[in-house]
């Protein structure tokens, strides 16, 4: 299967009940998991910092807010901040903007998804997970386009399943997972990610 | 799909042939936004998209206003005006005359927002606000001084959140489904064409703003612009970025001393 890819990089687009998907999937990863994480939740613009504080506590890995301008590097977990859109830069750092919301979100994970496509493409794993809109087929679409590879949270064990569901009817996605098995999954590519 | 190397060649010749320079712009954003531009004019590619806009300037104007982003509000970040009030109005008030420059002021929400909180500490009286953008098209919609009555409700809740102290609404007079912002506030502002990645230094300021500017520069472009910003700001005036912003990336950096971290004032010291 894909886990023996090497990946360069690792999206993840979560929206309503992401929070509990998410524990169980990066409580999995150890302190120094190789491949970067980015990840878009939908949240509200006037929480500023509790959703990492709450899965720091949660998770050994790194969990951090991506910084205007910040190199791209393993051993973190980045999340959009509330009110910008993340993308990704071609030379691997991050950039924040305040375009207008996509799909009513801000930050929106199609953003994320088709600027991480045109960067790392066939070298990015992309997860969508509980959801209750669309946001992300759309970029999900462009990343298999490009080559990536494209994991979606089995809906009937999502808190909303929506959002994995139009990712699912896009025909563009390739795994269909529940979220310990998407920690696995993760697990099994740091094998050929390994750093030294 | 957008080549890297016709990008460069588009925007150069973009610079050549009107000036404007957005070569310095983080490359994620503006593909983005000339992408959605394309969707929207039904344009197959770059090189297309360089004949519409290169040889018809109004195709150009067009185009300018869709790739920079305009979006602001009033009040927006209410602990940072706050803030401005708690640490920065009362240094202010020392001075006889007061000059601020807000760049990249977008269709003028922040000004506005400034001249009210002005208003209340007394202080409007001797002030000039500059507010200058690249964009003309926001730059006439900030002097005409409309919003649309739908925010208002938004805007009252930040308003009050940023320390207001009188009625919101006694700012405003609303006409069908717009509001008109109280013409006196306007009597201080001039609104004027200004590129932060091309012009210079045109006044000295005890205060600039320039907020959710920089995220869409690289990181030569915001040091660049910084520099301007400290040439244009007396000793000790105050300089303001956006929530997510940072001197950082400034050769200038160790020229400015943070009064409020979190909010992103800083004062110019050496
Ligand atoms: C997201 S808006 C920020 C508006 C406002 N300052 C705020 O924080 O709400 C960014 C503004 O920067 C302007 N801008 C972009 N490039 C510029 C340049 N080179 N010189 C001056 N303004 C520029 C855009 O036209 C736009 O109005």
């Amino acid at each position: 299967m894909d886990q023996n890819k090497t990946f360069d990089a690792i999206v993840i687009g979560a929206s309503a009940g992401g929070l509990y998907a998410m524990i169980n999937i990066f409580k999995q990863l150890p302190a120094n998991y190789p491949i970067p994480i980015i990840v878009v939740q939908h949240r509200s613009k006037d929480e500023r910092s509790l959703l990492e504080e709450v899965l720091q506590q949660k998770c050994s890995v790194c969990i951090k807010q991506a910084d205007e301008k910040e190199v791209i590097a393993g051993g973190c977990v980045y999340f959009a901040p509330p009110d910008y859109h993340l993308l990704v830069e071609n030379d691997g750092t991050f950039s924040l903007s305040f375009d207008p919301p996509v799909n009513y979100s801000r930050p929106s994970i199609d953003v994320l998804f088709e600027t991480a496509a045109d960067v790392f493409k066939e070298r990015l794993l992309a997860i969508i997970l509980t959801g209750a809109n669309a946001d992300g087929a759309r970029g999900m679409k462009k990343i298999r386009k490009l080559g990536g590879t494209t994991i979606a949270q089995q809906p009937d064990t999502a808190d909303y399943p929506e959002m994995p569901k139009a990712a699912i009817n896009t025909g563009a996605i390739q795994h269909i997972l529940t979220p310990d098995a998407i920690g696995s999954f993760l697990r099994e590519c740091m094998k050929n990610n390994t750093v030294w | 799909m957008i080549d890297n190397e016709e990008y460069r060649q588009f925007l150069e010749s973009v610079r050549f042939v009107y000036g404007y320079d957005f070569t310095d712009y983080a490359e994620a954003s503006v593909i983005r936004r000339i992408r959605a531009f394309m969707e929207s004019k039904r344009v197959g590619s770059l090189k297309d998209l360089g004949r519409m806009v290169l040889k018809d300037e109004a195709a150009f104007e067009h185009f300018i206003q869709d790739i920079t982003v305009n979006v602001t509000e009033m009040f927006r970040d209410p602990f940072f005006y706050k803030s401005l009030r708690k640490n920065v109005i009362n240094r202010l008030a020392t001075y006889p005359f007061i000059k601020v420059w807000i760049a990249g002021c977008s269709t003028g929400e922040e000004v506005y927002s400034m001249a009210i909180l002005f208003r209340e500490e007394g202080l409007l009286e001797r002030t000039v606000i500059y507010a200058t953008d690249i964009n003309q098209d926001a730059l006439q919609k900030a002097r005409e001084g409309i919003s649309s009555i739908n925010n208002m409700k938004s805007y009252t809740e930040n308003y009050l959140k940023a320390g207001g102290q009188h009625s919101f609404s006694d700012y405003y007079k609303a006409k069908y489904n717009s509001v008109l912002w109280d013409k006196s506030l306007r009597q201080n502002i001039v609104f004027s064409v200004h590129n932060l990645a091309m012009d210079k230094s045109f006044n000295e300021f005890q205060l600039i703003l320039c907020r959710n500017v920089l995220i869409y520069f690289n990181q030569a472009l915001q040091s660049k612009v910084i520099g301007l910003f400290y040439e244009s700001l007396c000793s000790f005036g105050f300089l303001c970025l956006g929530n997510k912003e940072s001197l950082l990336f400034a050769d200038k950096r160790t020229c400015f001393e943070e009064i409020d971290k979190k909010e992103k004032i800083f004062m110019k010291t050496k």
